[in-house]
């Protein structure tokens, strides 16, 4: 079966999810993104590589840093960027998404940054897209569903990369709401094709997906005995709207058993990096001094984060 | 064809430099174009003795063929260890060939600032410009037919060395 994120020479012609993707596509992104880097500490922070080309942000979802971030990244390429609030337009008049697609296509769209509460729409679209004959277009998925949010993914990529070098000596854990992310199904995907030596979910079982040990991945529930000797922790943010079910008895306790305080981190190795994709609840799934503290690389997340978008849509729109 | 014979490098490296001295301002900068610019201008900087470290340029966010070629496969980051403004700067490749790859260069180099002044130092200039620009300091002329490349390369003792091939 054709892989739909590849073009028929085998280049990257859409962004859909991290699973699939050859680990080459990966590599070449994350070098791509160390180059953009740099341009944004430039006093132009711009390159001219998609001057003239239109990048719609697409949100049926709400979202306003991810796609604060895409225009940023879109704007140093020097693409033009329309933002779509399609929750409060089409969508509510009754208009189907993939007929939204078509107006915005016979806009001349070049490429479109999708999140969708519906796991597998950016794949929908592509897949129209490519029935129509419109290969020059690209999708880029910026989260859909509980599916896959594979920019996160690459930029958490990107900083494990950057602090710890390479992938095959690495313990990475993953901590929280492993059920409802997005992220972690990403992150897991790309640390499994980068080669990490072991990938953690570290949950309580209510959190947890039931199909999880099947992605090779080591369960724990005990937060201490999950944390030991790790070089990486991910923290995923904690959805409030979560706290009102059936599956927390309250944020009080779940800070008691899974947040990230400075005792429990201290069980990782002492050169351990913490990480979280944002908006951080503090008090929640990570304590005040550990978010604020030297092992956070928090902040230089979200600067990867627009270097690596940018490298996607470079790499998308020239292929 | 008759076989054509290749100068050394190295030589010309020292010829370039000479060219060069006489006309070095005391802030005088070099920056180099990924990858044979580059090992061009470090031997610049050694044989000409400049404090300042050279900057890199890799002009692919900036080439004119990205819509038909896409994004090259292995950009390097660009890099300027100094301030761009108002300095005087000298831009070094190891070809000078179309124009194409010196003009995206400029239109970089302006995005770090203003220069006083840009300069174009090469190892070897082949004919066939499309754009209206030619080297300031150039050891060696040399007609090439489109089909030919001219190619500078480091063998395994870090020395420079040119090969010739014919894609026809």
């Amino acid at each position: 079966m054709r892989n739909p994120q590849l073009n028929a020479n085998g280049e990257l012609s859409h962004l859909l999810s991290i699973e699939g993707l050859p680990r080459e596509v990966i590599i070449h992104i994350l070098d791509t993104a160390s180059s953009f880097l740099k341009v944004s500490t430039r006093d132009v922070k711009k390159v001219p590589l998609l001057r003239g080309k239109s990048v719609f942000n697409i949100f049926f979802e709400n979202s306003t840093r991810t796609r604060t971030t895409f225009e940023i990244a879109a704007k140093r390429l020097s693409a033009d960027v329309i933002n779509l609030d399609v929750t409060r337009s089409s969508t509510a008049k009754g208009e189907t998404l993939l007929d939204t697609v078509d107006n915005l296509v016979a806009m001349h769209a070049d490429m479109f940054v999708v999140r969708h509460a519906a796991s597998g729409a950016p794949h929908l679209i592509a897949d129209h897209l490519q029935r129509i004959g419109r290969n020059d277009v690209h999708v880029v998925n910026a989260g859909d569903g509980r599916h896959s949010h594979p920019t996160q993914g690459l930029l958490d990529m990107y900083t494990i990369r950057h602090y710890k070098k390479s992938f095959g000596e690495l313990t990475v854990a993953i901590v929280g709401d492993i059920l409802h992310s997005r992220v972690a199904r990403s992150d897991i995907n790309a640390l499994t094709i980068l080669g990490a030596a072991e990938v953690r979910a570290i949950a309580p079982e209510t959190l947890l997906p039931t199909e999880i040990r099947k992605l090779g991945v080591r369960v724990f529930h005990d937060m201490a005995a999950g944390l030991r000797d790790c070089d990486v922790v991910i923290m995923l943010r904690l959805q409030n709207e979560r706290m009102n079910g059936a599956l927390l008895p309250s944020a009080r306790e779940y800070f008691r058993c899974y947040g990230l305080t400075p005792e429990k981190l201290a069980l990782a190795k002492p050169d351990a990096i913490v990480m979280h994709p944002g908006p951080m609840n503090r008090g929640v799934e990570i304590h005040t001094e550990v978010a604020d503290g030297p092992q956070a690389v928090i902040l230089p997340q979200v600067t990867f984060g627009i270097a690596v978008r940018m490298a996607v849509m470079g790499i998308l729109a020239g292929n | 064809m008759p076989a054509i014979e290749l100068p050394d490098a190295e030589s010309q490296c020292h010829q370039l430099a000479a060219s060069i001295r006489p006309q070095l301002r005391p802030d005088t900068v070099l920056i180099g174009i990924h990858s044979g610019g580059v090992w061009v201008a470090r031997r610049l900087h050694d044989l000409l003795q400049l404090d300042d470290d050279i900057g890199l340029i890799d002009v692919s966010f900036y080439r004119d063929d990205y819509g038909a070629r896409g994004l090259h496969p292995r950009v390097k980051p660009s890099s300027m260890p100094f301030e761009v403004e108002d300095r005087p700067l000298i831009l070094v490749d190891d070809v000078l060939y179309t124009g194409r790859t010196t003009r995206a260069a400029i239109n970089e180099i302006f995005d770090y600032g203003r220069p006083a002044s840009i300069q174009l130092a090469v190892l070897a200039d082949r004919g066939q410009r499309q754009l209206p620009i030619c080297a300031d300091f150039c050891p060696w002329k040399i007609d090439l037919a489109p089909s030919q490349e001219l190619i500078l390369s480091a063998d395994g003792n870090d020395r420079l060395e040119w090969s010739l091939v014919d894609h026809a």
